[in-house]
């Protein structure tokens, strides 16, 4: 199980624990606002763009290359970027905190 | 007066890409009225690009991609009517009548019907057993069954646009003999070019399955344990189970009840209003003026249905949004991931892209302005085709085909 924290952009707080499945499907299934899903996971719609808190980047790890393409259509890219549902759920991530992207 | 909680609900009429979506729409606007949600569909409301694609070719339940968890519906406090067909729309006192003869008065409505698969008039067809369009949870759970019971199933599948290949793809990794016909001369020629049909024809083809063009069904009969598909051309095959992915109908006659402006589906405004101002329609069953290529247009995407699902929540919370989205769509066959962005009706001139055998991207043209991009394997190329159209940078035709030069929206800029 990992402990999975959402910070949504009206910052709601909404905190979580899951063993499987992808950032976006927790998301969706909790009801975070701004976690949209729209594509369904497959990294075609952009609408599940979270920030990862600086210090879990390390553990989440960087965008793979579909997903870096992808969040360049969006203009609030930064470094700690990642589409939700491109990122497995594993017991490394317990903890982690997530912030909604705009 | 009446507050905003005990008006009666803003009714939306069907839950699936684009009901569902502005009914949470209107919450993160703010709307603090009663909302409710009707479908005829029991299930709870589910993802339909998956029917086609991982639903059908895995062992998977229609719950694992669901639209929202029931949960949020409660949260939001979003009601949801599930099994109910609304007959008719009495714009005048402004109340539903259900097809059960119950009233359910509304304050606004929004019409979310989309639209039903379309059935070709073939002698026959009604008649056969083992018929099943693509549009339902009930349709893909029909066809699974149909399938795990046969041992060497045959599958002719009627159809060859997106819909009618993901399931030959589908079908095909089920172990089930695909035959797919299709009336045009050439696959998907209602929705790209030339270069685009031949390399999914040629995929298909690599893959074993058996696909005709300019085959029209004439006639299907039952022969035995199985059904017998007449073609044009004077031949014949056996089928176990008929597909028809032949197109869609929109479903209008609801809003014809109403007497809304129809054409070529329910007319709506930019806010997605209709010819009545209680009454907004979104997705599938909508025909809209796109700003950036300056007509009316009807998509049956679920980019469309969601983001029209926003802009009338927010116009319903009496704000002015205007709906000027980029269309976009994709769509996953074996191991290809096609995705495009723009419209590519109108072209005068395509560009093809190749980075390698299975990744290239065509890009549409009309009098030097890109129009639409088709990326095959390539998400770069529908990034920044997304990019240059969004932003109508002009591009330089000649540098667009060089895969030497790299896939930036600098870089394939013209210099004029
Ligand atoms: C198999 C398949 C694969 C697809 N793949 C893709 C894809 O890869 N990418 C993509 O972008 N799009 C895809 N699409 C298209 C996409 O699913 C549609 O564009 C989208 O579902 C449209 O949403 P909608 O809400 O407007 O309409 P619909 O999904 O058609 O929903 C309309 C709903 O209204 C209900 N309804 C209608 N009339 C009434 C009534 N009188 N009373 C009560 N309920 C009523 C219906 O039951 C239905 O649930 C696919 C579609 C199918 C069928
Ligand atoms: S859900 Fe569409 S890109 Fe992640």
């Amino acid at each position: 199980m990992a402990k999975i924290t959402f910070i949504t952009r009206e910052n709601e707080t909404i905190t979580t624990e899951a063993a499987a499945g992808t950032i976006m499907e927790l998301g969706v299934r909790q009801g975070v606002r701004g976690i949209d899903g729209d594509c369904g996971g497959v990294c075609s719609c952009a609408t599940c763009h979270v920030h990862v808190a600086p210090e879990y980047m390390a553990i989440v790890g960087p965008p793979g290359d579909i997903e870096s393409d992808m969040l360049e259509l969006n203009d609030n890219v930064t470094e700690y970027s990642r589409l939700g549902c491109q990122v497995q759920i594993t017991e490394d991530l317990d903890g982690l905190v997530l912030h909604v992207a705009r | 007066m009446q507050s905003v909680t005990d008006q009666p609900p803003v009714c939306i009429v069907g839950a699936s890409h684009a009901g569902v979506a502005c009914a949470f729409a209107l919450r993160h606007e703010g709307y603090a009225g009663p909302i409710l949600l009707l479908d005829q569909d029991p299930h709870l409301p589910y993802q339909r690009p998956p029917l086609s694609k991982v639903l059908l070719a895995e062992p998977r339940a229609i719950g694992d991609f669901a639209l929202k968890p029931r949960e949020a519906y409660d949260k939001e406090n979003i009601e949801l009517r599930l099994g109910v067909r609304v007959a008719a729309i009495e714009s005048r006192y402004r109340y539903l009548r259900l097809a059960d003869g119950s009233r359910q008065p509304y304050h606004k409505l929004v019409l979310a019907t989309g639209a039903r698969p379309l059935f070709p008039p073939v002698p026959g067809l009604g008649q056969v057993p083992g018929v099943f369009p693509l549009r339902t949870a009930a349709d893909i759970e029909g066809i699974r069954e149909a399938v795990l019971k046969q041992k060497k199933c045959r599958a002719v599948i009627i159809g060859g646009g997106y819909i009618g290949l993901e399931t030959a793809a589908s079908l095909h990794k089920l172990g089930v003999a695909v035959t797919l016909l299709e009336k045009e001369s050439r696959l998907l020629s209602r929705v790209t070019s030339p270069r685009m049909s031949d390399y999914f024809c040629e995929l298909h083809q690599r893959h074993g399955v058996a696909i005709h063009t300019g085959r029209q069904v004439t006639a299907v009969a039952q022969k035995g344990n199985s059904t017998l598909v007449c073609t044009n051309d004077g031949s014949t095959c056996e089928a176990d189970l008929i597909l028809v992915g032949a197109g869609i109908v929109v479903n209008t006659e609801l809003a014809a009840t109403a007497g809304l402006t129809l054409d070529n589906g329910i007319r709506v405004d930019a806010t997605a209003r209709t010819s009545d101002g209680h009454i907004y329609a979104i997705g599938d069953c909508t025909s809209h003026f796109n700003p950036h290529y300056g007509r009316y247009i009807r998509l049956e995407s679920v980019q469309n249905a969601v983001d029209q699902a926003k802009v009338a929540a927010a116009a319903l919370c009496d704000k002015q949004p205007t709906y000027n989205a980029l269309p976009w769509f994709w769509s996953d066959q074996y191991d290809v991931k096609l995705q495009m962005t723009g419209l590519s009706q109108g072209y005068d001139d395509t560009v093809v892209r190749t980075e390698g055998p299975d990744s290239f991207s065509v890009w549409y043209l009309k009098e030097g302005e890109l129009l639409a991009v088709d990326a095959v394997n390539c998400p770069k190329a529908y990034v920044v085709g997304t990019r240059l159209i969004r932003e109508r940078i002009p591009v330089d035709a000649s540098k667009l085909g060089n895969a030497l030069i790299p896939l930036k929206p600098e870089a394939l800029r013209s210099d004029f």
